[in-house]
């Protein structure tokens, strides 16, 4: 990890040396064990504040849209995905971007470290080969990384960056298939079943609409959550109007969703939103074979129209 | 007064045929204030909460009244909660937000009667920290592990029991007719033990932020410090001592009733006029807001920063947009004379 954090300073000074770029955006040390923090670097001279390591778990590409300076960023294999949606949706402009593409192997989810500390404060954390070692005062434990890796993480297919630049590291074996196995387990559930998970899960929910912030996806002039005239939606926090909150961002984002988990990590409330985008994911790779971010070449699923699509939704005669 | 924690359950159980009680209650990975029905639910073994006590005062969704339109005119029907209420073990930096809260919703101009109802028919019994965490930073501004402000009595845990301090006449009202037994001199040594032990370790410098605020609002300071906010309401929502409120009718026809919703300054929706203007159209005019409402204006309106150091924002920001660092920025860029 060292090693790339320093690829990833040269590879910035030099863009902004060469002034092939106006800004650089990655990952800074943060504030808090396993946090790293996005960052903005302008100045070749800041570049060495840059660093690599298993919490840069932001998806970046949410900094691109509608940029007009001549940007380069950090791409982990999720967020090259976003970028590449986001350059169909005419979001970026690919001529003044330069994608320094990272290989992933994973990031923690603090939320799951926090559930192995049960209470206890973790004060300082680092990484030592496959393991995480965890401390706080009067403590010391070895974790295996794979048993605090992000479920995004762990279900992830492309740890690589699909487009890319600039490559720093080595690339990784890429991974077979989805199986989806969490999105059968929960579609196998009766109705009433799913209803009453979910409505658990969104009475919990604040409406501090982090979710749809952290969203590379989630770019509408206007949210329909907003939008007063008509009022779609209550503005009040209720576990229905929750629900439907997260049923139209989940739908709007159908076929342009890359799985990166974003919303997930950045709710404060532990909501399992990918409960609800990995079913989108999985349907609309089932209907119509289309995998956001795979490429730049596909016509994107809801810009596409075969006749042979798939129309379970329409009633037959 | 003593409460040994075997029998904290029972207490609280008495509590409640004079009260409605709030307790932090685990739920999912955290815990939170809640109404419990049963002694045995509330936990004191918390750090601090997920989201802060002063939803029980200033609720995220609060009917103010309900109005039906029929065939005698139209009712109006106002719902100001009297009900007594207990908040038990709620820290003192939480505590200490209330007071500030009533800077807000009771001055010169106005008197908010369904917060002020709330207040006065609450009483707050402190839990004092033990294990301060690394983002609490309450003695940088003004608070500590066992301050007492707001508080009408204050717990100290000693290990198996909590040494009660009783600190206002409603505290005292509170735990009269309660079969508690005393304090001995050795329980008072080790509350005074535990006091001496618990240490903030952290420290925000606050010394010249005001006044560098006072003279920065176009400082390109800004341009930078919120590049990477990504503009949701985690900071707000979780913060005790974020107030901004939006009111809305939740209505079918002429029948309905009249809500105050939660809102945030980080939405552009918040600024937003009808005309279409927004004064604060980027993340830039939004962030700096935030920052200023907090350690200037605040101060210029009560004479006290709104910010009691409890650390929230700190460990829920999605993007790690940590206050002390921004603090410090500001604390440490140039002073201007231009205002």
């Amino acid at each position: 990890m060292p090693e790339l954090a320093g690829a990833i300073q040269e590879a910035a000074r030099k863009l902004l040396e060469e002034k092939k770029v106006d800004v650089v955006i990655g990952f800074a040390p943060g504030t808090l064990p396993l946090r790293s923090t996005p960052c903005f670097v302008h100045r070749p001279e800041d570049a060495a504040g840059l660093t690599w390591n298993r919490s840069c778990e932001n998806n970046l590409a949410n900094y691109l849209r509608k940029r007009t300076d001549k940007v380069a960023v950090v791409a982990k294999g999720c967020d090259s995905r976003s970028i590449i949606e986001l350059i169909k949706e005419n979001q970026i402009n690919r001529e003044n971007l330069v994608i320094i593409g990272v290989p992933c192997a994973g990031m923690i989810d603090r939320k799951k470290v926090d559930r192995r500390l049960a209470g206890k404060e973790l004060l300082a954390a680092e990484e030592s080969g496959d393991s995480i070692v965890l401390k706080g005062d009067g403590f010391t434990e070895t974790i295996p990384v794979n048993e605090l890796l992000h479920d995004s993480c762990l279900s992830c297919r492309h740890p690589n960056p699909a487009l890319y630049d600039l490559l720093v590291g080595e690339l990784l074996p890429e991974k077979g298939g989805d199986d989806f196995a969490d999105v059968a387990a929960f579609e196998a559930k009766a109705p009433a079943e799913r209803r009453a998970i979910l409505t658990e899960e969104f009475s919990r929910c604040i409406r501090c609409y982090a979710c749809r912030q952290a969203c590379p996806m989630c770019y509408c002039e206007e949210c329909f959550v907003d939008c007063s005239t008509p009022q779609w939606i209550g503005k009040s926090s209720d576990a229905r109007d929750n629900m439907l909150f997260q049923a139209v961002r989940v739908l709007h984002s159908a076929g342009r969703c890359a799985d990166c988990g974003a919303c997930e990590r950045a709710c404060p409330m532990g909501l399992s939103l990918r409960n609800l985008t990995r079913k989108m994911v999985k349907d609309v790779q089932e209907l119509f074979g289309y995998e956001a971010g795979a490429n730049l070449e596909d016509k994107p699923a809801l810009a596409d129209f075969k006749a042979e699509d798939p129309q379970p939704f329409l009633i037959e005669e | 007064m003593l409460i040994n924690k075997n029998e904290l359950a029972g207490f609280l159980d008495q509590l409640m045929s004079r009260y409605q009680v709030f307790a932090p209650v685990k739920e999912a990975d955290y815990t939170n204030f809640k109404q419990i029905s049963s002694g045995t639910e509330a936990t004191l073994d918390y750090s601090n909460t997920k989201i802060p006590p002063k939803g029980i005062l200033f609720p995220q969704t609060e009917k103010l009244f309900s109005y039906s339109c029929g065939t005698e005119g139209a009712q109006v029907q106002e719902c100001i909660d009297q009900q007594k209420k207990v908040v038990f073990g709620i820290r003192p930096c939480d505590a200490k937000s209330l007071v500030l809260l009533d800077n807000v919703f009771n001055n010169d101009k106005y008197q908010d009667p369904y917060y002020l109802t709330r207040r006065e028919n609450t009483i707050l019994v402190g839990l004092g920290c033990n294990r301060p965490a690394g983002t609490c930073f309450c003695t940088s501004l003004g608070g500590g592990p066992f301050d007492t402000t707001g508080l009408d009595a204050l717990l100290v845990d000693t290990g198996d029991k909590y040494v009660v301090e009783i600190l206002t006449e409603r505290g005292r009202e509170l735990f009269s007719g309660t079969t508690l037994p005393e304090a001995g001199e050795a329980d008072r040594a080790a509350a005074a033990a535990v006091k001496e032990t618990a240490t903030v370790s952290c420290t925000v410098n606050l010394d010249g932020v005001k006044a560098k605020l006072d003279t920065d609002f176009y400082d390109p300071i800004w341009d930078g410090l919120h590049e990477k906010c990504l503009g949701c309401a985690v900071c707000t929502y979780t913060c005790p001592t974020c107030h901004c409120f939006d009111i809305v009718d939740d209505a079918v026809d002429a029948n309905g009733c009249r809500v105050r919703n939660w809102d945030a300054c980080m939405f552009p929706l918040f600024t937003l006029h009808g005309s279409g203007h927004n004064p604060r159209p980027t993340g830039k005019e939004r962030f700096r807001q935030r920052v200023m409402h907090k350690f200037k204006y605040f101060v210029d309106n009560y004479n006290v920063m709104a910010c009691v150091g409890c650390g929230r924002c700190i460990k829920n920001c999605p993007v790690n947009l940590d206050i002390r660092a921004i603090l410090a920025e500001i604390q440490g860029s140039e002073a201007r004379l231009d205002k």
